[in-house]
């Protein structure tokens, strides 16, 4: 005999859902088209609802959450301007291949069209930065619609699903039928590589004479490092983590040349660039990596792994295209790999001889400031130092975001979290709460320049009411560092609108320090190099408050090496007019 | 420029076509002509696009369509392995002394004349492409006031149907 449903409100069935599918936080904030789901979230002993203080701080704090924990975040935003302050997160998401799921309520279903007050026609908003979205009129269709967007979310390539609910959706009452019936003929993700494809990949391995692999962020999204460390000893060969992901395979290990790209090491560029094989996996040619794509590692044949057919071939032609999940694909690989690897070998001997002159003659580096202000650079290398493996750095976006990226040593996946395609300044703070929030037990650093902070540092509040003390760095140099950099090469040291004023020896509006304590942080100023130490270690020390500390550092530091723009990779400098020697190989 | 004629079995769902419009003009690629309806199987339509595509290759945007959840199937029609069909109305001016050339081009065309009044007549015209554009090259000379064609309809040839593998 079956039992009859329990009858719910939209509202309820929205919530119950998101119990049942096991969703543990949320982050958002309320209006008039989501009130009828906030009442019954009010009672849900399952989900913490944190209320943010900027609903573009939701969506950050749900991907910063996502990446770190490697769950789906969930962000609730109310009908027009709440659900369009999402669009920027959602648009982040999107493009570094975040699982999110964005609820927003919508106005009555009677009320659509007319420009009713809040009114945003938010699906249409969001269609070309969603990998699905849904407007749901009718309270029915609740159960089904959540649990096809958390699936939609969550499998093939990850991204960010937008559900809309009309209010009166969630006002009205029907049944609760769970599990649902998911019917999603038009969507069949393909995980498990094609047996033929492994074997010529693995041939084509076994003919190189200068492989690379070449790791993207697919391989921290799939959990695919342990099987990348082992692909990767099992072959010898070089590896390059590209700004997605960085933690994929341990810095501390001799295979590991670092991050290409614009300001990739040399070594990692120079290795693509000579490559005579690119073992792709989970990357997709961003621009950012290649520079010119016409004279983008022009001598290599390819091999390329995604979970998303429409990326092989998008960018750059693969000789072995490859579709499935990177875990699944490194694993066949690797099997085929040993079990090829007992009647032949692999020799690159002479590849890792040119390679490890590079690692010795290009190491990263910098030069000292010399305006008596910290080096960036400094900074940020004692923070990684002293926070160790396990901490997880969120990064706005510019240079200190580069510098993370390049002067943080990375043991682990889902320890770096930084807007990369998007290139989201304001990020960092509300990526490093939500981090906190999916991981409690780990330290978190958001690392954020000025620029970015006083974009969404109003989320301090959030994070000081709700007891998330993430620690924030604020790499102060009182400018936007980095298109102040490009004006700096590029326009003739002319800073049209760069200036930012929050320096020690501006009028310093505003004053971090203060405006850190106004948000009931600890408040710490850095301006010497002998308490950075201090400073740092005081952070990590008080996890009763969150933690700002406003390093005064020099405007005049640049990111280093540097292809420019529409140059080839071949054009890298290592330094301001000094581009390294490639000796020994052609 | 080549052009090439794409058919989608998609879900009858809102903002399909929007979906799929978005995602041409968001690619670089131009829809040069849109036909959409419902099929044979409840739930599910079919959108026949003509695109014209230059530099980048017609395989990335059958991809990015394969990648919409509610597109379930995305296949080119060859011109050999299917037939195409426009369909048009054309609104001619006409009199005593040009109506029976009119006329006699209509039969030539195996168009039909469904609409006459004292100085034009409405002609309803189906075939290819081609046909068509010579039919209305005909028809220049005498003033043509009014025109409108549905987009091209496209099958594919012999016995196969593009739902049957959907259909479980």
């Amino acid at each position: 005999m079956q039992m009859a449903n329990e009858v719910l409100t939209g509202a309820q069935a929205i919530v119950r859902s998101l119990e049942l599918l096991g969703i543990e936080d949320v982050f958002g904030l309320p209006g008039g088209a989501i009130l009828p789901t906030y009442d019954p979230l009010m009672d849900s002993t399952k989900i913490r609802h944190i209320l943010v203080r900027h609903e573009q701080g939701a969506g950050h704090a749900a991907e910063g959450y996502a990446s770190a924990s490697g769950k789906l975040g969930v962000c609730i935003a109310t009908s027009g301007p709440g659900a369009t302050n999402l669009v920027t997160a959602i648009a982040d998401a999107y493009m570094d291949s975040v699982p999110l799921l964005a609820i927003t309520g919508q106005v009555g279903s009677k009320l659509i069209g007319t420009d009713a007050f809040q009114e945003a026609d938010i699906v249409g908003i969001t269609m070309p930065i969603t990998k699905h979205s849904f407007l749901v009129t009718k309270a029915e269709d609740i159960p089904e619609t959540i649990a096809a967007a958390v699936m939609i979310a969550t499998t093939g390539r990850p991204g960010p699903v937008l559900v809309d609910v009309t209010k009166d959706a969630q006002q009205a009452k029907a049944e609760f039928v769970w599990p649902p019936k998911v019917d999603l003929p038009g969507y069949k993700p393909v995980t498990k590589p094609h047996g033929k494809q492994i074997q010529a990949a693995a041939q084509m391995i076994l003919e190189a004479k200068r492989p690379v692999l070449y790791v993207g962020g697919g391989v921290v999204r799939a959990g695919a490092h342990k099987e990348l460390l082992k692909l990767a000893e099992l072959i010898g060969a070089p590896v390059v983590t590209t700004l997605m992901a960085r933690g994929a395979f341990p810095d501390s290990h001799h295979q590991n040349l670092g991050m290409p790209g614009m300001h990739g090491t040399v070594p990692a560029v120079t290795a693509l660039q000579k490559s005579d094989l690119l073992i792709t996996l989970g990357a997709r040619f961003d621009d950012r990596v290649t520079g010119d794509v016409k004279g983008f590692a022009t001598g290599a044949k390819v091999i390329h792994v995604d979970i998303d057919p429409a990326e092989i071939g998008k960018i750059r032609f693969a000789d072995v295209p490859i579709v499935g999940d990177a875990k699944e694909v490194i694993t066949e690989l690797n099997q085929e790999l040993t079990a090829a690897l007992k009647s032949s070998k692999i020799d690159i001997k002479d590849w890792w001889v040119f390679l490890d002159g590079l690692v010795q003659r290009y190491p990263l580096g910098y030069t000292s400031a010399n305006d008596g202000k910290l080096s960036p650079q400094h900074v940020i290398t004692r923070i990684g130092e002293l926070s160790g493996p396990e901490a997880i750095f969120a990064a706005g976006v510019g240079q200190h975001q580069m510098w993370s990226a390049q002067f943080i040593k990375y043991e682990r996946p889902n320890a770096w979290l930084n807007s990369g395609g998007a290139g989201t300044m304001g990020y960092s703070v509300p990526a490093a709460m939500g981090a906190k929030v999916g991981q409690p037990d780990r330290l978190v650093w958001a690392i954020d320049g000025d620029g970015c902070f006083q974009m969404t540092n109003q989320e301090l509040a959030t994070c000081a009411i709700n007891n998330i003390p993430i620690k924030v760095a604020i790499i102060n140099n009182s400018s936007l560092g980095m298109v102040r950099q490009w004006q700096t090469l590029f326009y003739n040291e002319r800073y049209s609108n760069t200036d930012l004023n929050t320096g020690t020896d501006t009028v310093m509006i505003p004053d971090f320090v203060k405006l850190a304590e106004a948000y009931g942080c600890l408040a710490i100023r850095v301006e010497k190099e002998e308490d950075i130490d201090k400073a740092i270690k005081l952070a990590i020390e008080t996890n009763d408050r969150p933690v700002v500390i406003d390093f005064i550092v020099s405007r005049d530091a640049m990111v280093w090496p540097m292809v420019a723009a529409g140059l080839t990779n071949d054009e890298v400098q290592y330094a301001r007019d000094a581009a390294p020697v490639w000796d020994g190989i052609e | 420029m080549s052009k090439h004629v794409l058919s989608l079995l998609v879900e009858d769902k809102p903002g399909i076509l929007t979906r799929v419009a978005a995602l041409f003009a968001r690619r670089g690629f131009n829809i040069e002509s849109l036909a959409v309806g419902t099929t044979e199987v409840e739930g599910l339509s079919r959108i026949t696009v003509v695109v014209a595509v230059e530099g980048a290759p017609l395989e990335q945007v059958t991809k990015q369509l394969n990648k919409l959840i509610n597109v379930i199937k995305v296949v080119e029609l060859e011109a050999e392995q299917a037939v195409q069909r426009d369909h048009m109305l054309i609104k001619v001016k006409t009199d005593a002394s040009t109506r029976s050339q009119v006329l006699e081009a209509v039969t030539l065309f195996r168009a039909r004349v469904i609409d006459v009044v004292s100085d034009a007549v409405i002609i309803e015209v189906t075939g290819d492409t081609s046909k068509c554009a010579a039919f209305i090259k005909v028809l220049e000379p005498y003033g043509i006031k009014e025109l409108v064609q549905s987009g091209v309809l496209a099958m594919g040839r012999g016995s196969k149907s593009i739902t049957e593998k959907i259909l479980k």
